[in-house]
Formats: structure tokens, C-alpha cells, sequence
């Protein structure tokens, strides 16, 4: 399809749908969808698309069975908000008010909200040079998120929790976070929104803020998720994002992330698992536009029957962006051969003393190894998921809080068994 | 205890024998040495024993008590109290020592119904066989082999064996890459193995091995059988005049 073609196709699409009405939120909700009909929908042939058909993102969504995983972060301390078919559960959740989180289906109505500045203005920014129309989409129909504004360090981490609703196939779901000078937060997400959950998280984190985002992805087999997080850093301010995919039909999970301050620090990973009919794509874009800033990509997938792997993950360093030491790795772990693994990885690099690698591999497991673990009479199973967890553990290191590492370990453990 | 009758190998891959009948016993309480020149099928019959996938038996049978080793997986062999201390112990990155050997000795144990080993008593366990084999805390820590020199790999093969105290112990050249200090910590840890219930089966291609660990029996292999069985005094003469005599002798 030429792209006027599309434009007119997108204009079409635009023209069907009703947006949340008013409130300071309004105008950009308005020029969110002006941006989606300028990009046109995304099609297989856009080279950001070459890897997953984003054509079962547009069809109608699927029906699924809601997530009976408990929450892997059980064992923590944290306020809990549920969402069920992207409506806010009140009743099965802590009082959002004392957590100092509000609900953008409550907070939208006013003229004026401190987030009007940062709601669809990340991911606006995030829209150059590549186009992310699903985001647009988002921030344009988006009825429900949470709007968090962190002041201080060591806030009480916040999960959301999702549930399906079987009258709610698709689901939009946008949230703001915003870090004050030296605040810190945590943030979880949990579980299965819809049949189609897509996400945006707009992150903007202010001079030494530290802001760490964990969160399990759902396991039913017909699930799809579009997910963007879009983060800005100011100077020290440091950024933590990892995501476990355990199953689900399709996952396209988007960061883009722009290190905006001095001696920034950006770390983004992620463990994805599955087998037949699954098919999951990390595509990450960070932007060093700061000196001595520090970024990694550390993303690792095991891949069982026919599972798709996809990373698209580039670097980008600007002009002055002296002494940025960017690193990114992916690997896949094929666990059969009708597996597979697509990878693109970039560097685009417009300062003279900057530091980067980056490196992609793929491969099955270690014959000789498991040879020798059995050899010492540890199981053929057993011996493949220690190498299994092996493998995983660069990602895993990335989790820094010890008591996150561990809950994350728990259901990527679940996981692993279901896979055999 | 190790009873192997007309053993017949050949690579899976390609129509290539490497084992050609090899007929040996090992009894119980006892220590056996095989030697021979390079490539005569001396790992082949050790992994063979222990269950490495790429050979395909063509005849012949091997049996540990009775039990029919080559219709065992793997890990049923170790079960049964089959171990190889291998030529060239393999690198695991990722999976601490530590767990691995845990994992192996609790596998093992579960397999034969026995109490699972408790992380307490499994650390004093290890400390005291890694004291003896001067062993270092720092070496358990680290992911399996990797970074280890190869004197150091050797020494935890025999912290292995110490560790699941097999009833069958095979050593592959576990003497070759040894300084002679190590090469006496080795020895030392066998023959504190050494008892009225367990074999040993030692490949090796020196007699310093063998001047500490006593074999009551010597073996040469060559092309892929046993052609020549004696007592200690037969590794004395390869030794002196290398196999030439032999060879010719069985020619
Ligand atoms: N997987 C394989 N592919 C090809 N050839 C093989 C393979 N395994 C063994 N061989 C061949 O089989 C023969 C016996 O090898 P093996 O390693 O058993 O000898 P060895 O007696 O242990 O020798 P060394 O004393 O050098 O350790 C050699 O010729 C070797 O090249
Ligand atoms: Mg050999």
C-alpha cells in the first residue's frame, strides 16, 4: 500500500472512532490522532515491522481466559490497583489516594493537571525517527491509567494488576509517571489486560531520580499485547525496566528511551519464553543525547516448538554525547529446531569517544555440557534447565533489588516447567 | 562389578569402528590400569560406559553389578555408581560449582531412594574434601571449570568423585596437565577411595601415576581392544620400551 493510500486508510480508521471527550487531556488526545493518520497504520512492509506482521494487531482481538497466575510479586510490600477489562477494580484494590496515584479516568476531567505536560508528549517525541502509530492510537482513545507523581525516594513500590473481562476484548491503557529531583519508584505490572491489551507508560524522570519498572506478562496462549514505554532521564537519573513474556500469541513490547542529562543511567531487559504459535518482539530504541551517560540492552529468550523471537534494538548517539558507554546484547536459546530467532541490532553513532557494543547470538544448548550433568547423574530435564537458567542469568542480573530477582525467578521457574 | 564381554563401537555418524571387542573385568577392591597408544579407543570406551551420545554399539555388552549399562540413560548410570573423570572436563558458564554438584549428588541420591542432602550438610561435606584436595573456597564459587587451569579442572573431577563416592570410578588421564604436587593430591584422593566395594578403571599414559596409585592389574589397548593384560610390571616395561614390543608380540 503507498503511503497516501494508507494516510486515507488511516483517516478512515480515525474517522470511526470516539475519543475520550474534554479535559486537559483533550488537545492531546486530538493531536495524538492527527499523528496516527500522518503515519498511516503499521503494515508488514515497514521496515519496523519486517519481523512481526502487525496485521493480527488490527484484526479484531481475541477473546481469552483471565490470568489464574497469582501475582509474582505476592511476597512484597506494595499497593495493589486492579484492573479488570482496563477498569479500575476499587473494591479488590488499596486505596490509590494514599499512594498519592490518581486515575486518568478521574483526573481527566479537570482543565489543569501536572500531567497535561508530559501525557502524549513523550511518546510524541518518541514518534522520530520511527514511527510508533499503535502509541498514537493509545494516547488518543486511552479511557483508563495511572497518573503517579513520585517526591519522594523510597516510595511503596506500586503494581497494577490486570484481569480480563470478557466484555472487554481490547483494552488501552495509558500511564504517567513522573520523578521528581531525588524521588525513587517502583513500578509492577501484572498479568493479562485483554484479549489485546495495549500500553503506553510515559516516564519522565527528573535530575537523579531513580525509577525501576518490572513486569509478567501474561501466559494465555491467544493474548496479545502492544506495549510502548516511553522514558525521558535527566541528569543522574537512572531508569531499570524489565520484562518477563511467558506464552501469549503475540507480545510487541517498544522502549524509547532518551538519556536527556549528564551521567544518566538507562538499563532495559527482558526474558521471553514460549513455544508453538507464540511469537514475541522486543524492539528497543535508546538515545544518548547527554554526556557520560550509560545505557544496556540485555534481553535473552528460550524458544521451544515454532516460536518467533524478535529484538530490534538501536542506539543512537547524538552529537556531544561524549564518553557514552552503551552496551546491548540478545540472545535465543533454541530448544528445537523449528524455532526461530530474527535480530537487529544498531548502532548509529555521531560523537568521536564514545564506548559501544553490541553482540547477538543464537543457538541450541550445549550438548557436551548436558552431556557431562548427566554424566553426574543430575536428570536430562534438570540439566537442561540449570543451562537454561545459565543462560538467563545476564538478563536476570539486570533486576537489581535482590527480592524483585527472586519473584521474577519464581514465575520464570513456572515457566521453564510448562515449557518441557 | 564392571563386567565388559566383546564390546563393539562404531561412530554413529559414519561407518568407522573404534571398538573392536574389547573383553575386561573389574572387580570389586580393585584398581586396573589401562594404557595404549594415542587414538587406540581408550575415551571411546569410557564414554561408551558412561553413556555419550554419537557411538553406536555393535555388539558385545557391558554390565555393572549386573545391570545392563548400555540400556541406561546417562544419569541412571551415575545412579548406579558409574563414574568418568574426564580427559578434558568441560566448562559450564552460568552454573556455579557449587549447585552443580549439590544437584548432582541430591539427583543421585533421590534416583536411589536415599535422604536428599541438606544445603548445610552439603557445605561441610564439600569444605572438607576441598580441604584435601586444596581446593579453595573461591573454586567453588565459580561456574563449572570455567577459568580453571587445567590442573585445577582435574583436581575437581576427583572433588566430584570424592563428593558422590561412586562404586565404579573410570579416570581418563587424569594425571596428564598435573604438576607432580598435584599429581600426589590426585593419587592421595583415590586411594582414600580405595575399598573392598569400589573398582577403579585408571587410563593413563605414565607410570608416575601409577607409582602412587598401585594397580593389581595392567592393560594395553590397542586399535580398539585389550591386547595385552598383566600385572604391574607391564607398565614398568611401557615404560622402558614403549609398545613396539608389544604390538609386535600380539601381532
Ligand atoms: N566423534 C568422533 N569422530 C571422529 N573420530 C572419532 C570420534 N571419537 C573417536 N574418534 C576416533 O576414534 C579413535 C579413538 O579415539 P579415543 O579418543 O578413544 O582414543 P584414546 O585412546 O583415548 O587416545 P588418547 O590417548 O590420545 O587420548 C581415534 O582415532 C579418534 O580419532
Ligand atoms: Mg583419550
Amino acid at each position: 500500500m503507498a503511503l497516501p493510500a494508507r494516510r486515507e486508510a488511516a483517516q478512515a480508521f480515525a474517522d470511526g472512532l470516539s475519543l475520550p471527550k474534554g479535559g486537559w487531556a483533550g488537545p492531546a488526545r486530538t493531536a495524538a490522532l492527527a499523528r496516527l493518520v500522518e503515519s498511516g497504520l503499521p503494515f508488514r512492509r515497514d521496515e519496523y515491522w519486517r519481523y512481526t506482521d502487525p496485521a493480527p494487531l488490527l484484526a479484531e482481538a481475541p477473546h481469552v481466559a483471565d490470568d489464574t497466575a497469582a501475582s509474582a510479586f505476592e511476597a512484597l510490600e506494595r499497593v495493589r490497583l486492579v484492573f479488570r477489562g482496563g477498569v479500575f477494580d476499587a473494591e479488590a484494590s488499596d486505596d490509590p489516594k494514599a499512594a498519592g496515584v490518581e486515575l486518568l479516568s478521574r483526573a481527566g476531567g479537570s482543565d489543569i493537571h501536572w500531567a497535561r505536560e508530559t501525557y502524549g508528549t513523550l511518546e510524541a517525541r518518541g514518534q522520530t525517527p520511527v514511527a510508533r502509530p499503535l502509541a498514537a492510537l493509545n494516547t488518543a482513545l486511552a479511557p483508563e491509567g495511572v497518573l503517579i507523581r513520585a517526591t519522594k525516594p523510597n516510595a511503596t513500590p506500586v503494581e497494577l494488576i490486570y484481569h480480563v473481562e470478557p466484555g472487554a476484548s481490547e483494552v488501552f491503557l495509558h500511564h504517567v509517571v513522573r520523578l521528581d529531583p531525588g524521588a525513587s519508584l517502583t513500578l509492577l505490572e501484572t498479568g493479562t489486560a485483554a484479549g489485546r491489551g495495549n500500553t503506553v507508560l510515559e516516564v519522565d524522570i527528573a535530575e537523579g531520580a531513580t525509577f525501576h519498572h518490572l513486569r509478567t506478562q501474561g501466559g494465555d496462549p491467544a493474548r496479545q499485547v502492544v506495549s510502548h514505554v516511553f522514558a525521558r532521564l535527566g541528569r543522574e537519573a537512572r531508569f531499570r525496566s524489565f520484562t518477563l513474556t511467558a506464552g501469549g500469541a503475540l507480545s510487541r513490547n517498544e522502549s524509547v528511551i532518551e538519556l536527556a542529562g549528564e551521567d544518566g543511567s538507562a538499563h532495559v531487559a527482558g526474558v521471553a519464553m514460549g513455544g508453538k504459535g507464540v511469537s514475541q518482539d522486543d524492539t528497543v530504541f535508546i538515545t544518548h543525547d547527554a554526556e557520560r551517560c550509560e545505557s544496556r540492552q540485555v534481553f535473552k529468550k528460550v524458544l521451544r516448538k515454532g516460536m518467533t523471537g524478535v529484538f530490534q534494538g538501536k542506539i543512537l548517539v547524538k552529537q556531544g554525547a561524549q564518553k557514552t558507554d552503551g552496551y546491548q546484547i540478545s540472545q535465543a536459546l533454541l530448544l528445537d529446531d523449528d524455532a526461530s530467532f530474527l535480530a537487529k541490532p544498531e548502532l548509529e553513532i555521531y560523537a568521536d569517544d564514545v564506548q559501544c557494543s553490541h553482540g547477538s547470538t543464537s543457538g541450541a544448548i550445549d550438548e557436551t555440557a548436558l552431556y557431562y550433568l548427566r554424566s553426574r547423574g543430575v536428570p536430562k530435564a534438570e540439566a537442561e534447565h540449570l543451562l537454561v537458567q545459565a543462560f538467563l542469568a545476564e538478563a536476570l542480573a539486570e533486576i537489581a533489588d535482590p527480592a524483585l530477582a527472586e519473584a521474577v525467578l519464581g514465575r520464570l521457574t513456572d515457566g521453564l516447567a510448562e515449557l518441557r | 562389578m564392571l563386567d565388559i564381554k566383546g564390546l563393539k563401537v562404531k561412530l554413529e555418524e559414519e561407518d568407522k569402528a573404534i571398538l573392536k571387542g574389547v573383553d575386561l573385568h573389574v572387580d570389586a577392591g580393585s584398581v586396573h590400569a589401562i594404557m595404549g597408544p594415542n587414538g587406540s579407543g581408550k575415551s571411546t570406551l569410557s564414554y561408551v560406559l558412561s553413556g555419550r551420545d554419537g557411538y553406536e554399539v555393535t555388539g558385545g555388552s557391558a554390565t555393572l553389578d549386573g545391570a545392563d549399562l548400555l540400556d541406561l540413560e546417562p544419569e541412571e548410570r551415575a545412579a548406579a555408581g558409574l563414574f568418568l573423570a574426564f580427559q578434558y572436563p568441560v566448562e559450564i558458564p552460568g552454573v556455579g560449582n557449587m549447585t552443580f554438584l549439590r544437584t548432582a549428588l541430591n539427583a543421585q541420591r533421590k534416583a536411589r531412594g536415599e535422604e536428599e542432602v541438606s544445603a548445610a550438610e552439603f557445605l561441610k561435606l564439600i569444605r572438607a574434601k576441598a580441604k584435601t584436595l586444596h581446593i579453595d573456597a573461591d573454586m567453588l564459587k565459580r561456574p563449572v571449570n570455567v577459568g580453571f587451569s587445567g590442573g585445577e579442572k582435574k583436581r575437581n573431577e576427583i572433588l566430584q568423585m570424592a563428593v558422590l563416592e561412586p562404586k565404579m570410578c573410570i579416570l581418563d588421564e587424569t594425571d596428564s596437565g598435573l604438576d607432580v604436587d598435584a599429581m600426589k593430591l590426585v593419587a592421595e584422593g583415590v586411594n582414600a577411595l580405595r575399598d573392598e566395594g569400589r573398582g577403579f578403571l585408571v587410563i593413563t599414559h605414565y607410570q608416575r601415576l601409577l607409582d602412587h596409585i598401585a594397580p593389581d592389574v595392567v592393560h594395553i589397548m590397542a586399535d580398539g581392544r585389550i591386547v595385552k593384560t598383566g600385572g604391574p610390571d607391564l607398565a614398568l616395561e611401557v615404560e622402558k620400551n614403549g609398545y613396539a614390543d608389544i604390538l609386535a608380540e600380539v601381532a
